[in-house]
């Protein structure tokens, strides 16, 4: 009964100020529907996908339970997937980072011509991994690239053949990688950088701090939220990458640059092993959540305080 | 990108369904990945005679990647309830959409042509399914070919070699002729082609248990043992740069001069033809050293699908076309390939075209006529890539031989649970 007294009075409310109370809701409602479907209902698919015994097509009549995860990490190509994961993303986070503040900091001197250098620096962001790698591929290719050129003009003993080389070509997809993106981070650092308060500076500067004191000390720390955004975008490009490794090596030679994503495609779609494949892409969402959830978790969270 | 295969073929599903009845004269719809100036050429002749006909020729061709992305879209159509007609594949491929119980029954164009009698029985286990013609196969290319530069071959001593040993002395001579003795581009499968030959070469019993039954004992035996020694010594052949070439550009390297011999299928001979050169004056064509009288084949066909009533006759119009003499004639003299039918003349067919013919009867006949693992007639498509994972590591110099040959035999039982 109490609760018929409470609601009596909203019905009696102006159907406008109701009206505008939907609105926002039935506009969003659409895009609310498709992102519920497409995004987590597949990730709710893909995750039953994994637990079944499905091949060529989609197939859930037969379970299996944990067993493609075993299959996924008894098989080697995901363990050098893995490994490789490993090593390209540590070097491609640390690396960009490093250059993109370096870049940053230089563009930061109120140097002449900057407004034409900063473009130089972000146009590879523009180009995509396709174009990127089948660039780095024929650059680094011994036979027509780099070492070809140095040798004929004359450095004969000049060699450079990583990309050929198992052990070594998945530092190539590193460079390429870090061409591409590290313009994209300095961006970041950059704006990061004109964020930072004067006033903080002169008075860094009236204490006598050296320039050097100043960046070490007081600018590199206040940059620590541009830290934690480059790395979240830099990690699960990371983890995605994909692309680049299919212009550049396509996983050669023989299978040493697989990566994840690589897998995932791979077996799903070449090999008729869509259980193996959705198991594989789970863990790879696993991993991007590992990332991203204590990301959202300070930026959200800290704001309540 | 799969979450975009589903949501496409969800959409597909609701605007396709209505369609069919829109359409009331005969027509067929064609996936396939023959893009190429030749391999369009080649399939035009098809389209042309079916219009003849008055079958009205939907062409849907999705370029790339050996067919496998036609495969992804093949999936979204019968996941959505509306397959093509009929859809190019390959091998395994065939069993495996079979298995899923979405193939048409070409049973009454087969029996009234007599088909049986002249596809080779090794087809048959493919084109055939629980005993109903399921496919329409338009061509056999055979795998186990070298490609001789003469000129090179000449400054060697002139003799094509026969056996294993005058294959490494031929090698030798041309590297120290200065030219790099093996063309060949190190992608999985063009190594696992050269690795197929090599396992035929040690015996055609061997080449089936290993490569066909998949036999453990066979896969991780000394024989295997040998078979990597061999590779390792063919790698010994290749030049510096190999890794990641296209298979085209190795031919190119035998065409100009720059390398000895490719060893590669069939499809290699429309590349020198090109070039124009001549059979038997500018490139010599043999089998692999040791493989003379058997076969490892692969072969294009045409997969039919289940389809209503309005469509059937269409369909089987077209099988029948596809099996016609005339066209298999017409066809593989483009495409470089064989006919997928012995009885067809071969007097269209250059020097090559016609060993192809010759060699292909004889094999079939005598019983060593078989799959190709490279390609996807020995083994499913999880087995045969485990399988060239194994041979392009070991091939890149990752595992030596006897690793080579254990980690073969695990990676196909992995593959097989």
């Amino acid at each position: 009964m109490a609760d018929l007294t409470t609601t009596a009075p909203r019905a009696v409310t102006n159907p406008r100020a109701t009206l505008q109370d939907l609105l926002p809701k039935i506009v969003l409602a659409p895009s609310f529907a498709l992102i519920l479907i497409f995004v987590y209902g597949f990730i709710v698919f893909t995750g039953f996908l994994s637990f079944s015994g499905s091949k060529l097509l989609p197939d859930f009549s037969t379970w299996v339970g944990l067993n493609n995860y075993v299959r996924l990490f008894n098989h080697p190509n995901w363990i050098t997937a893995l490994k490789n994961l490993a090593i390209f993303s540590v070097l491609y986070i640390v690396v960009c980072s490093f250059i993109g503040l370096a870049l940053a900091i230089f563009l930061d001197q109120k140097i002449r011509g900057e407004g034409f250098l900063r473009p130089i620096y972000l146009y590879p962001m523009a180009l995509s991994f396709i174009v990127t790698g089948v660039a780095w591929k024929w650059f680094l290719d011994p036979g027509i690239g780099l070492e070809h050129v140095m040798q004929s003009w004359g450095w004969e003993s000049f060699s450079f053949r990583w990309i050929k080389e198992g052990q070594m070509a998945i530092y190539t997809i590193v460079i390429a990688a870090v061409w591409q993106s590290s313009g994209f981070v300095m961006a970041m650092f950059l704006a990061g950088l004109r964020g930072v308060d004067n006033e903080i500076i002169k008075a860094a500067q009236i204490d006598g701090a050296s320039t050097l004191t100043i960046y070490r000390r007081i600018i590199i720390p206040l940059m620590r939220p541009v830290f934690l955004s480059a790395f979240v975008v830099l990690a699960h490009l990371a983890i995605k990458s994909y692309d680049l490794v299919v212009a550049m090596t396509d996983g050669g030679p023989g299978t040493a640059t697989w990566t994840p994503a690589l897998f995932m495609q791979k077996f799903t779609f070449g090999r008729n092993e869509m259980g193996m494949g959705a198991a594989s892409a789970i863990i790879m969402m696993m991993m991007i959540f590992a990332i991203i959830v204590p990301y959202l978790y300070s930026e959200l969270g800290g704001k309540k305080k | 990108m799969r979450k975009f295969l589903m949501s496409t073929a969800a959409v597909a599903a609701l605007f396709a369904a209505p369609m069919p009845m829109a359409h009331a004269e005969e027509s067929v719809e064609v996936l396939h990945w023959w893009t190429s100036g030749g391999e369009a050429a080649a399939l035009d002749v098809l389209k042309k005679n079916l219009e003849a006909q008055g079958v009205t020729w939907k062409d849907m061709p999705v370029a790339g990647g050996g067919g496998e992305a036609a495969m992804t879209a093949l999936r979204a159509r019968v996941t959505a309830g509306d397959p093509p007609t009929a859809v190019q594949a390959l091998g395994f491929d065939i069993t495996d959409w079979a298995n899923q119980g979405v193939v048409g029954d070409l049973g009454e164009v087969a029996d009234k042509e007599g088909w049986d009698k002249v596809v080779p029985a090794a087809l048959q286990n493919f084109a055939k399914h629980d005993g109903k013609w399921i496919a329409a196969p338009v061509n056999v290319h055979s795998t186990n070919w070298v490609w001789i530069s003469k000129k090179a071959l000449d400054a060697a001593g002139g003799k094509a070699p026969e056996t294993w040993d005058e294959l490494v002395a031929v090698l030798d001579k041309m590297q120290a002729n200065g030219i790099t003795p093996l063309g060949h581009g190190g992608q999985a499968w063009q190594d696992a082609t050269i690795f197929d030959a090599v396992v035929l070469s040690l015996g055609t019993d061997f080449y089936k248990s290993s490569m066909i039954d998949l036999d453990p004992a066979a896969l991780g035996g000394d024989k295997m043992v040998e078979a990597f020694d061999r590779m390792t010594k063919l790698k010994g052949y290749v030049d510096k740069d190999f890794s990641g070439r296209d298979w085209n550009l190795a031919s190119a390297m035998v065409i100009e001069g720059k390398a000895g011999m490719q060893m590669m299928g069939d499809w290699a001979k429309g590349e020198f033809l090109k070039a124009n050169q001549k059979p038997g004056t500018d490139f010599v064509c043999i089998r692999f050293p040791g493989t003379q009288g058997a076969v490892t084949f692969n072969s294009d066909m045409f997969m039919m699908f289940k389809v209503g009533d309005d469509k059937k006759k269409a369909q089987l119009q077209m099988a029948a076309d596809i099996e016609d003499p005339a066209f298999q004639s017409s066809f593989n003299v483009v495409k470089g390939s064989v006919p997928a039918r012995t009885d067809v003349p071969d007097t269209a067919f250059d020097d090559c075209g016609k060993k192809g013919i010759k060699d292909l009867a004889e094999a079939s006949s005598a019983g060593k006529l078989f799959g190709s693992m490279a390609h996807g007639y020995a083994a499913p498509a999880a087995v045969k890539n485990a399988l060239y994972d194994v041979v392009t590591r070991h091939f890149n110099g990752e595992l030596d031989s006897k690793a080579a040959a254990k980690a073969l035999a695990e990676a196909v039982a992995a593959a097989k649970g």
